[in-house]
């Protein structure tokens, strides 16, 4: 059984009446991508502050690498990379000086770290005597991940890495976390986004400072108390209202052009549901209906942890 | 790909240290428009104040009081019309427009001959001769009675008699100019307003960017420790410093003549002290505060008010209220202004000056020890 | 509803050739396309692509460099004041002042507006109603929850009625759970006939668009119902869609 790389174990911190992070746990095993979901507020970055050995926690303990994050502060920074969440990098210097700036800081130089970051810095590299602040948001985040990456890290650490920027360059960036982590560097990334986090090892889902659940991306589905529908129909307003309104529904969310039914009743099953919801949305004017049985994504399951925590099973 | 990194030494900390260094000089060089001000902004000051304030070579204007005019009078006015420092005015009989026309100021000097003078002469007695000055002018005011004094005396002796008691009676007249320092009294003030600006305001300005911008996070999560930070920022600016100091005395030396009467390795290494300590105050400052905005207002309220309020730039320390005296005495400026007057205009040295450069150098010893304190290699 | 003005009738925004350049950039390369009242339209396009110099435009803050845009009516280059009168506005980056509080900024955003003090406070009843708002009133700003900040910020960009309201990744962060109660406010205001424009990026949200638009490198690329798009690039969804318009930013950047 091979240490885990970083080690979380009743993680508690406060800002003043706020709770920010409320008895975390987890563990990361080497080479893995382990991702963190949860919308603002949760306690993302806090949880990476304690990582990163910026914060003290009020409970609890932590070690990442092997030490200790509150004792071995200077042996954890020399070996994490860290992106943290927002623009973080020099406006006024070039793409080039900003990298050569951290491979100095690390000791090291553009040049040892080139074989690394080569993947991402070839995206970027035709701008490299541009100034950091005048580059796209897409490629601040490749020459942030390229200045995290240049000393060689034994861990990466990313802070919501793909936050406002749009969906084309979320994709190739979680394209190169794909390709870092064929290479065996563990990578711990945060994300408001559920469907990157499906490209992850495993994920923690957090809420409000708490982990709700802990899982593979497709075992997360797995949790999902009911059957769970895709319904389509016309008019879409009017179809989200009847179902909202139907005696038996459990949950009823829009996503895209479905909405996504649970019945309460736990062995419903599809045939049965298609028939009843012909007769009473129909007679309420909603045609063109649709039903289909669907797994539960990671979405499904974190709106259904939102609501009832416990309820889920762990 | 190769996943172990290579074993590697942890990097030396001067190389650290350098390479934040140099990204420093860089944020420094290409910030043209701040560059530019803090060059050029002490330069401006110096020729505007310099030009304006040279009341060492205005002809002083006097006015001749004589009751009885007659050959004897006529020789005293004379003598002031062709000394070439004096311009003389019309001469009146009455003492009693005198007072009216100093304080509005359209006489500088004014020599008061009482009457009976020529008989006085005649009978081998002693002419009573009152010269009014404007004494709340403490250089030009002296420089104006001795001038005047010396003509009355010359007169006095060219009459065969013994030398007179001359009496001088300052009088208070409102100024434009309320300090009445000369050129040479304002540079080293000048010298410390511009390092107290480059070192305090600028550092703590630049070290509460860096918090702001959130580089700083990611600056703590390196090998780089606080200290390199610190003097990594520091030291460039102290460049800046010195080289301010130099441009100014260069340029008070040549245009202005400004004396340089003691050591100039002295003046520089107690400039090099006093920004030391201002740059101790701006890390504090920067500690202490949460932006850019918090840092600057600080600094210009707790370093740069006081420098130019009570460190005797402006107002002498003398005449400040006694509980302002006593506060005075924790303002880094004061001594350094002291200190550089007296090199500057005295040829003081090390044998004078080490009280107040052992104040400064006790200063810089508190601050430092309670900046680095207040410096954190965590967020919270 | 309430709306008096001769502007009102008709789309409630039309660009016809709309241009805007710094230097020699074209932010935005004659776009052309109308918004019809009480549509909920989707403008996506990637970072940089001239989303935001195009809302500049739109909402009179920016003047085009040629062609022409009219909002509830009125031009936006020559009637500006006009236009900002009739429109909302609301941004993940702005939207309410953090250290007043609830009931504050509603009178602020009110009297701005000018409404008097009875209708502003009628509206806000029924908005807070509405909203099911359960923190205090007289809470400040900043001790709300993001998804509440967001959902008030939305419902006071709303309060003065406009006949457009301008919605700027207004999603950005919140919880899922949030999301899908604002994009039913944004339903809610749609069928009371105010048109609403927003951009975001979250795909599946513009799912939720009546029609969408897809900016890349200034040009519009794309124009059409969420169905009608992703038929037409024969692909399941519009994540899909957006790849295969947006090219790699390597390509376009510089």
């Amino acid at each position: 059984m091979t240490a885990p790389v970083v080690s979380v174990r009743g993680v508690s911190k406060r800002f003043g009446s706020t709770t920010a992070l409320d008895a975390v746990s987890f563990e990361v095993a080497p080479g893995e991508l382990f991702g963190i979901v949860g919308p603002d507020g949760a306690g993302k970055t806090t949880l990476f502050h304690v990582l990163t050995t910026l914060r003290v926690p009020d409970s609890g303990s932590a070690s990442v690498l092997g030490f200790d994050v509150v004792r071995d502060l200077w042996s954890i920074r020399s070996r994490v990379g860290y992106m943290p969440g927002r623009f973080a990098l020099y406006a006024d210097l070039s793409v080039e000086e900003n990298l050569g700036f951290f491979a100095s800081v690390f000791g090291t130089t553009i040049a040892d770290g080139l074989e690394l970051i080569q993947p991402i810095y070839q995206q970027i590299e035709p701008f490299r005597d541009r100034k950091a602040g005048a580059l796209s948001g897409g490629m601040k985040q490749k020459l942030a991940l390229c200045c995290a990456l240049v000393h060689r890290p034994e861990l990466l650490l990313l802070d919501e890495p793909t936050t406002g920027v749009d969906a084309v360059s979320r994709r190739e960036f979680w394209e190169l976390l794909a390709t870092l982590r064929e290479s065996g560097l563990p990578i711990i990334a945060a994300t408001p986004y559920m469907d990157e986090a499906a490209r992850c090892d495993r994920i923690a889902l957090m809420q409000d400072g708490r982990v709700l659940a802990i899982d593979e991306p497709a075992a997360v589905g797995t949790r999902f108390p009911r059957p769970l529908f895709a319904v389509r129909g016309k008019p879409r307003a009017l179809l989200l209202d009847r179902l909202r309104a139907y005696p038996h529904m459990a949950s009823a969310y829009p996503f895209g052009e479905t909405v996504h039914f649970s019945d309460r009743r736990a062995d419903m099953r599809v045939e049965q549901l298609r028939q009843e919801l012909l007769v009473t949305l129909g007679t309420d004017g909603v045609s063109d209906l649709l039903v289909e049985r669907i797994e539960a994504g990671i979405e499904d399951v974190f709106m259904e942890l939102m609501a009832a925590p416990t309820a889920v099973a762990a | 790909m190769n996943t172990t990194p290579t074993h590697r030494t942890a990097p030396s900390s001067w190389r650290t240290l350098g390479a934040f260094m140099g990204k420093e000089v860089r944020h420094l060089l290409r910030d043209r428009q701040t560059l530019l001000i803090l060059l050029l902004l002490p330069l401006a000051q110096l020729l505007l104040f310099g030009f304006a304030v040279r009341t060492d070579i205005r002809a002083v204007r006097v006015l001749v009081v004589a009751p009885e005019p007659d050959a004897t009078t006529s020789a005293l006015q004379d003598r002031f019309a062709h000394s070439g420092r004096f311009e003389l005015l019309p001469t009146t009989s009455s003492i009693d427009s005198l007072d009216v026309l100093m304080r509005r100021g359209m006489v500088d000097v004014a020599v008061v001959l009482e009457p009976g003078l020529a008989s006085a002469l005649r009978s081998g007695g002693t002419p009573q001769v009152l010269v009014v000055a404007d004494g709340s002018d403490p250089n030009t005011g002296t420089t104006m009675r001795t001038y005047a004094t010396a003509v009355v005396r010359d007169w006095q002796q060219s009459l065969g008699a013994a030398p007179a008691s001359v009496r001088i009676e300052p009088r208070l007249r409102m100024r434009f100019n309320p300090t009445l320092e000369s050129v040479n009294l304002f540079v080293p003030g000048l010298i410390a307003l511009i390092l107290t600006m480059v070192t305090s305001l600028m550092t703590a300005i630049s070290l509460a960017r860096e918090k702001e911008r959130g580089t700083f996070e990611l600056l703590l999560v390196s090998p780089l420790r606080p200290w390199q930070i610190i003097v990594g920022k520091v030291l460039p600016y102290l460049g800046l410093a010195m080289a301010n100091v130099i441009t100014v005395l260069l340029a008070a030396r040549m245009v202005f003549d400004v004396p340089m009467r003691g050591s100039a390795v002295l003046l520089l290494s107690s400039a090099t002290l006093f920004s030391l300590v201002g740059l101790a105050l701006g890390v504090l400052i920067a500690a202490v505060t949460s932006s850019q905005l918090a840092a600057m207002l600080a600094a210009l309220g707790g370093t740069m008010l006081p420098n130019v309020m009570l460190s005797g730039l402006i107002f002498p320390v003398a005449s400040m209220p006694a509980p302002m005296q006593v506060v005075s005495h924790l303002v880094p400026a004061r001594w350094f202004i002291e200190i550089a007057r007296g090199i500057m205009l005295k040829g003081s040295g090390l044998e004078l000056l080490w009280p107040p450069l052992t104040i400064l150098a006790a200063m810089l010893l508190v601050l430092l020890t309670l900046a680095i304190r207040r410096t954190s290699p965590r967020l919270a | 509803m309430n709306r008096s003005d001769a502007g009102s009738t008709g789309p409630a925004i039309v660009a016809h050739e709309l241009t805007r350049r710094f230097g020699d950039f074209t932010a935005v390369d004659a776009i052309s396309f109308t918004v019809q009242s009480g549509e909920v339209f989707g403008f996506l396009g990637a970072n940089g692509a001239g989303k935001t110099t195009a809302i500049r435009m739109f909402t009179g803050l920016l003047a085009p460099t040629s062609g022409s845009a009219s909002v509830a009516g009125f031009d936006v280059a020559t009637e500006s004041d006009r236009v900002r009168e009739r429109i909302g506005y609301m941004s993940q980056r702005f939207s309410l002042y953090e250290d007043l509080t609830v009931r504050e900024n509603i009178r602020l955003y009110g009297g701005i507006y000018g409404l008097d003090d009875a209708t502003i406070r009628e509206r806000s009843d029924v908005m807070l109603a509405e909203l099911d708002f359960t923190p205090s009133v007289t809470s400040l700003v900043r001790s709300l929850p993001l998804g509440w900040k967001q959902k008030l910020a939305f419902s006071v960009a709303l309060l003065h009625q406009p006949v457009v309201v301008f919605l700027d990744e207004p999603t950005g962060g919140v919880d899922p759970i949030t999301r899908r109660q604002f994009w039913e406010m944004i339903y809610r205001a749609a069928a009371r006939g105010t048109t609403v424009f927003v951009t975001t990026h979250y795909l599946d949200e513009a799912e939720y668009c009546d029609r969408l638009s897809i900016m890349v490198d200034g040009r519009l690329a794309a124009l059409g119902t969420p169905a009608a798009l992703k038929r037409e690039y024969d692909v399941p969804s519009l994540d899909d869609v957006f790849v295969r318009l947006v090219r790699s930013p390597v390509a376009d950047a510089g």
